[in-house]
């Protein structure tokens, strides 16, 4: 007899690979054994001595084809085994067993929660099975990991679950390896289990019966129908819920939660209901029914095409039609619904660009179909859709063929609630009902955010269904030692290194908020535990302001471990590399990184700039033109400032006001205190310069009058801008030129050309979408030159774009576009978001890189 | 004005200039030195140099805040200030009449205040090599019996309160220095504060803290007391005063008045069963009629300043690097 051990690495642990080795095995015939280790999952098996044996073969294929679904192989490595005690003790076993994980060093296996698997969603809906309407059903495959997790080894007892001993049937089927519960740590059911309960925001009890509903979550259900706002404790937070198409239910949440502008998130049954309110294509679906099921941004379509300046010229009673051709079948005002277009005179638009006439889905039945409250997204284009997650939402949406809101459980700006005590207290005053259970959650883990762009999926914020799976390292960093990155200000996460691996931290949020700081640093305590760091270096960006570079200081002082200072665009850049798997010593790219700002090395604030670099080091090549920021933060809020700060340094606010005397956005400024700000920028008082794309889009947007006068969310005002262009792309052909000149710090990309033209093109009544259009081909070309002209004068066929403005899906297309037709190689973030979420990879990436060489 | 020791006729008017105005007896007496008995009690001191453009502006200039500065840098131990001392440092051709009226408006400072500037040094130096004038103020002061109050004191639960509204005084420098021409004038808080602090102090004299909250503002002296103490705090942003032409330049600049130096303004920390007692005896003080509390003393080991917004969240107040620099991506 021969004996071969088997090693398996990649995602191998918690995820029910064990008893997939175990089962195969048994069905190849195999005799041998399997066990987790320090470096993953470490298979033997005996064999005949006839020379290859099928079997193994065979099994190993399997292996690959049958992998579960949480599990991921990196790789399988074969290879005899000599030692002949070990293949006398193989040789006795007659079965296949799983052994107990091996004491060394063992890789606990923390895995991101996952969405309810099919098997667990049809035990619930069967009303024969014991699990039968049963809120906390899971198994190997789905269900809660890192948001009940509270220390290693990962076992029930050091998760939330610990306060629930298994009662036999359970315990049984998590000691059977031929069971889908096999070591599934949160197994439960409704003998053993947590509960669900409603109860009202005084703290009463609701007795489900008293609204004839069989259960709690039947009773929570109905109460949504009525219009009521209910709170929601779900996997890693608490949800607002009602129902999107009840205009007054929407309008009284945002009242209550305070959060007047920013899209609310949608949990919809299924796909086709989905497919009612907004385009899906293939990969959005996949995504949507992955087992991450983060939220999606979809674009508008179907029944309910949302907002653009041409839809809302349109709009009629709340509802937009954009079709082609009528079709039959347009019910004429019986649910209020109409084709508002022959109301206005307006022939329907042609074209085949995805104008699709709602109304004709109104043909199978009236009211089957009702549009979105309005200010469920007001001005976008697209909707945040996710399916549901756990059998609680599952359960909640089975009779829901419309929409339901499902935003964070928290009052603006807050993190979302975790615990019940908490959530009566805070979210007693938001909701009208809660629906609340007794399992706890250890990890506030929101809900994650995918964009489809560029023809892959892109996170734009990570964190349930994602963190904390770790990320493998690009060949080069297989030696880093242990390090901490502590990440940026807002959407903060941190990243630990460890064995050639990233672990990013979930989404954290704004550090400036005290308990989102705080939960950073109990979270950051977990995670070393965890995954078991002792970091041999910390990295922090250099703005001295941010918490997280505070935090970072504080540790070094107290440990005397060395900090690694990192740009903060070079942090993109290098989290840009990291993320595609760039090697070491693959040598130097073109970052192209636009964002709101971050500290520059020079200590001005960056954020439109073109770096030469690497992992190690950079050169800043080219940049936009740096503009002051009259007021600071404030700049940040009020966009109206940009555009007076990028008129005034276009040529003079002066020039401006009396060429375009009476023009709107130049009567709207003028009634502005702009002899303050013009003092402000003469005297550099309070008025930094930055050569900030995200203050750019700021100025637009205000030119056009889109994103409102003070924003109330990140981002508000290029949102608008880009909702706004999406529907002109395609025909404004040339876009606005910008100005090119070479300056001390490198090349200097000028806005003040555009000016001319966007105000030229306003005062002669050119439709705002295609201004906005304009403005976005004219800065994608503007880009798109430069950066050929560098990558050719520096010898680089790779860019890589980043920064929080590419998570503009029609900047990062056309940018994309435009390189790859001239034969550059074009890196985007993908696994990691290219906004500040994604800093940590790249600071880690940078440290990395220093100590190594 | 010439420099130097060739200058005699002008340090002789110089001379006549401060016996004029600053006619103490034991300045006129002409010695280098002030000879008294200190009362009983411990002896506190404090110094300040006073260095601002302009020198003149709404609601003061650089001499009564040079005497206002350093009384209430005394007068924070709980002290009763004594005296006085002041160091010139003119920038030769210095107009005269200026610094008339500067030692004048010093005088009238201390003689309000009761505190009398009982001696001092004037020196000159070559143009270029100062900024008009700087004063330096050195102050004594006398604690009474049994008052012990200290940055280190704060203790979980105590109350934190201020005697007014903030920022007042880096607006009206800042909007004069650079000529901002706000609608409304706003004024300069500079005042002294020892007899607003004796009245807290004749009805709780337990009081754990007290502090000016001059440059840096409110949010960073209850970070230093925060840490000094080794304590967090927890404020309400609706319960501190703040005057609304001083919010309204403040949203304009882009500053937030809660980082925006005061000059005639106090914090004080002390236990919760005397918090109202001591507010009370702050607003029946004209110095202290606006005087709110504004928040309480908590258990922290990360020492955070936070502060209840509006909108119901809670905000960390930091200590700021240096300027309000944006954080915002
Ligand atoms: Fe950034
Ligand atoms: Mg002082
Ligand atoms: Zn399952
Ligand atoms: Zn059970």
């Amino acid at each position: 007899m021969t004996a071969e051990s088997i090693r398996v690495r990649g995602l191998v642990q918690g995820v029910g690979f064990r008893p997939t080795v175990w089962r195969l095995a048994r069905a190849c015939g195999l005799s041998g054994d399997v066990r987790n280790d320090g470096e993953g999952v470490l298979i033997r098996v005996c064999r005949s001595d006839d020379g290859d044996d099928p079997g193994v073969s065979g099994f190993l294929e399997r292996l690959r084809e049958e992998c579960p679904p949480l599990a991921r192989i990196d790789s399988i490595e074969r290879s005899p085994i000599a030692d002949v005690q070990e293949l006398a003790h193989l040789a006795q076993r007659q079965d296949f067993v799983i052994l107990e994980s091996a004491a060394t060093a063992v890789h606990t296996g923390i895995v991101a929660d996952a969405a309810t698997c099919a098997a667990c969603v049809a035990e619930i809906r069967d009303p024969a099975d014991r699990r039968y309407r049963y809120p906390f059903t899971n198994c190997t495959h789905c269900g809660p990991r890192l948001s009940i997790v509270a220390g290693i080894p990962y076992d029930r007892a050091r998760t939330s679950m610990a306060a629930f001993p298994m009662c036999p049937d359970c315990a049984a089927e998590y000691k059977d390896p031929a069971d889908r519960r096999f070591h599934a740590q949160p197994n439960a059911c409704p003998v053993c289990g947590p509960k669900v309960w409603l109860q009202d925001a005084a703290g009463h009890l609701l007795d489900p019966t008293a609204f004839g509903a069989e259960d709690a979550i039947a009773a929570a259900s109905r109460l949504l129908t009525e219009g009521r706002i209910l709170a929601i404790k779900g996997i890693g937070g608490f949800h607002l819920a009602c129902d999107a198409t009840n205009p007054d239910a929407v309008a009284e949440l945002r009242r209550r939660k305070r959060r007047y502008a920013k899209p609310l998130a949608l949990m919809v049954r299924d796909l086709d209901v989905i497919q009612g309110y907004c385009r899906v294509t293939g990969r959005e679906a996949a995504v949507l029914a992955g087992p991450g099921a983060p939220i999606v941004l979809l674009e508008r379509g179907g029944a309910d095409r949302g907002g653009t300046s041409v839809d809302d010229a349109m709009a009629f009673d709340g509802f937009r039609c954009a079709l082609p051709k009528l079709e039959s079948g347009h019910p004429s005002g019986g649910d209020g619904f109409r084709c508002a277009l022959p109301e206005l005179g307006l022939e329907h638009p042609s074209g085949e660009d995805g104008f699709r006439c709602a109304l004709p889905i109104l043909r199978d039945g009236a009211g089957a179909l009702r549009p979105l409250a309005a200010d469920v997204a007001p001005g976008q284009t697209t909707l945040g859709v996710m399916l549901p997650y756990s059998p609680i939402h599952h359960l909640l949406l089975t009779d829901w063929d419309r929409p339901l809101v499902m935003t964070s459980g928290n009052l603006s700006e807050e993190p979302q609630c975790i615990d019940n005590a908490d959530a009566l207290g805070r979210l007693g005053q938001l909701a009208d009902v809660l629906l609340l259970h007794d399992r706890a959650i250890i990890n506030r883990v929101d809900d994650s955010v995918v964009r489809v762009m560029a023809g892959q999926p892109r996170l734009l914020r990570r964190a349930r269904g994602y963190a904390p799976t770790p990320l493998p390292l690009p060949p080069g960093f297989e030696d880093a030692p242990p390090l901490l990155a502590l990440g940026g200000e807002l959407k903060n996460t941190f990243c630990l290194v460890r064995d050639g691996q990233a672990i990013l931290s979930q989404h954290l949020g704004d550090l400036e908020d005290a308990k989102t700081a705080r939960e950073y640093e109990r979270t950051l305590a977990l995670y070393l535990d965890l995954f078991q760091v002792v970091p041999e270096a910390l990295a922090v960006d250099l703005h001295p302001d941010y918490r997280s570079s505070l935090i970072g200081r504080d540790r070094v002082a107290r440990d005397g471990l060395p900090l690694i200072g990192v740009q903060h665009h070079h942090a993109h850049l290098a989290s840009t590399l990291a993320d595609n798997g760039w090697p070491l010593d693959a040598g130097p790219v073109l970052g192209i990184l636009l964002d709101g700002l971050g500290y520059g090395s020079d200590g001005t604030l960056w954020g439109g700039e073109c770096l030469l670099g690497d992992y190690l080091d950079f050169k800043r090549i080219a940049h936009l033109k740096p503009v002051a920021m009259p007021g600071g933060t404030r700049a940040i809020l009020e966009p109206w400032r940009n555009l007076y700060a990028h008129l005034e340094s276009a040529g003079g606010w002066a020039a401006w006001r009396a060429r375009f005397d009476g023009l709107e956005p130049i009567e709207r400024l003028d009634a502005k205190p702009l002899g303050i700000l013009s003092t402000l920028i003469a005297r550099g008082l309070n008025a930094p310069l930055s050569s900030s794309a995200g203050r750019l889009f700021d100025a637009v947007a205000s030119a056009l009058g889109v994103g409102g006068e003070v924003l109330t969310y990140e981002g508000q005002a290029a949102i608008a801008l880009e909702s706004l262009a999406s529907v002109a792309m395609d025909r404004v052909g040339d876009g606005y030129p910008f100005g090119r000149s070479t300056g001390p710090t490198g090349e200097v990309l000028d806005p003040a050309p555009l000016w001319e033209h966007l105000l030229a093109d306003l005062s002669r009544g050119r439709p705002p979408e295609e201004i906005a259009a304009a403005f976005h081909v004219g800065l994608a070309t503007a880009l798109g030159t430069l950066t050929l002209d560098l990558a050719s004068r520096h010898g680089i066929s790779t860019v890589a774009l980043s920064g929080g403005v590419f998570q503009n899906r029609l900047l990062l297309e056309s940018v994309t576009s435009g390189l790859e037709a001239a034969g550059l190689r074009v890196l985007l973030q993908r696994q990691v978001p290219a906004n500040d979420g994604g800093l940590s990879l790249g600071q880690a990436a940078v440290a990395a890189a220093r100590v190594l060489m | 004005m010439s420099h130097g020791s060739g200058g005699r006729a002008m340090a002789q008017l110089i001379g006549e200039l401060f016996q004029r105005y600053l006619d103490h007896e034991l300045l006129t007496l002409g010695n280098d030195q002030a000879l008294f008995t200190p009362p009983p009690g411990r002896l506190v001191m404090s110094t300040d140099g006073h260095v601002i453009s302009p020198l003149f502006f709404p609601g003061g200039d650089i001499g009564s805040l040079a005497v206002h500065g350093t009384i209430n840098d005394v007068a924070m131990s709980g002290a009763r200030p004594l005296y006085l001392a002041a160091g010139f440092i003119l920038e030769e051709g210095f107009p005269l009449g200026d610094l008339a009226r500067i030692v004048e408006s010093m005088a009238q400072a201390a003689n309000a205040a009761g505190v009398p500037v009982v001696t001092g040094d004037t020196k000159v130096v070559e143009r270029g090599k100062g900024d008009g004038v700087f004063i330096t103020t050195t102050g004594i002061g006398v604690v009474p019996e049994g008052i012990l109050i200290s940055g280190d004191r704060a203790e979980p639960g105590d109350v934190i309160l201020v005697s007014g509204s903030m920022g007042d005084h880096g607006v009206a420098i800042l909007s004069k220095r650079e000529n901002l021409g706000f609608e409304t004038e706003i004024r300069s808080d500079s005042a002294a504060l020892h007899e607003l602090v004796a009245a807290m102090i004749a009805a709780v004299p337990d009081i754990h803290c007290l502090r000016d909250p001059t440059r840096g503002g409110l949010a960073t002296t209850l970070n230093e007391l925060a840490h000094q103490s080794g304590v967090g705090m927890q404020i309400r942003e609706d319960a501190i005063p703040v005057r609304s032409e001083v919010a309204a330049a403040c949203e304009l600049l882009g500053l937030d008045p809660l980082y925006v130096a005061n000059e005639g303004k106090l914090i004080a920390i002390c236990p919760p069963d005397q918090a109202e007692r001591l507010l009370a005896a702050m607003r029946a003080h004209p110095l202290g009629a606006e005087s709110a509390i504004i928040g309480e003393v908590v258990e922290d080991p990360h020492r955070f300043v936070q502060m209840e917004t509006g909108f119901g969240g809670s905000r960390i107040v930091d200590w700021l690097a240096g300027e309000q620099l944006p954080r915002i991506c």
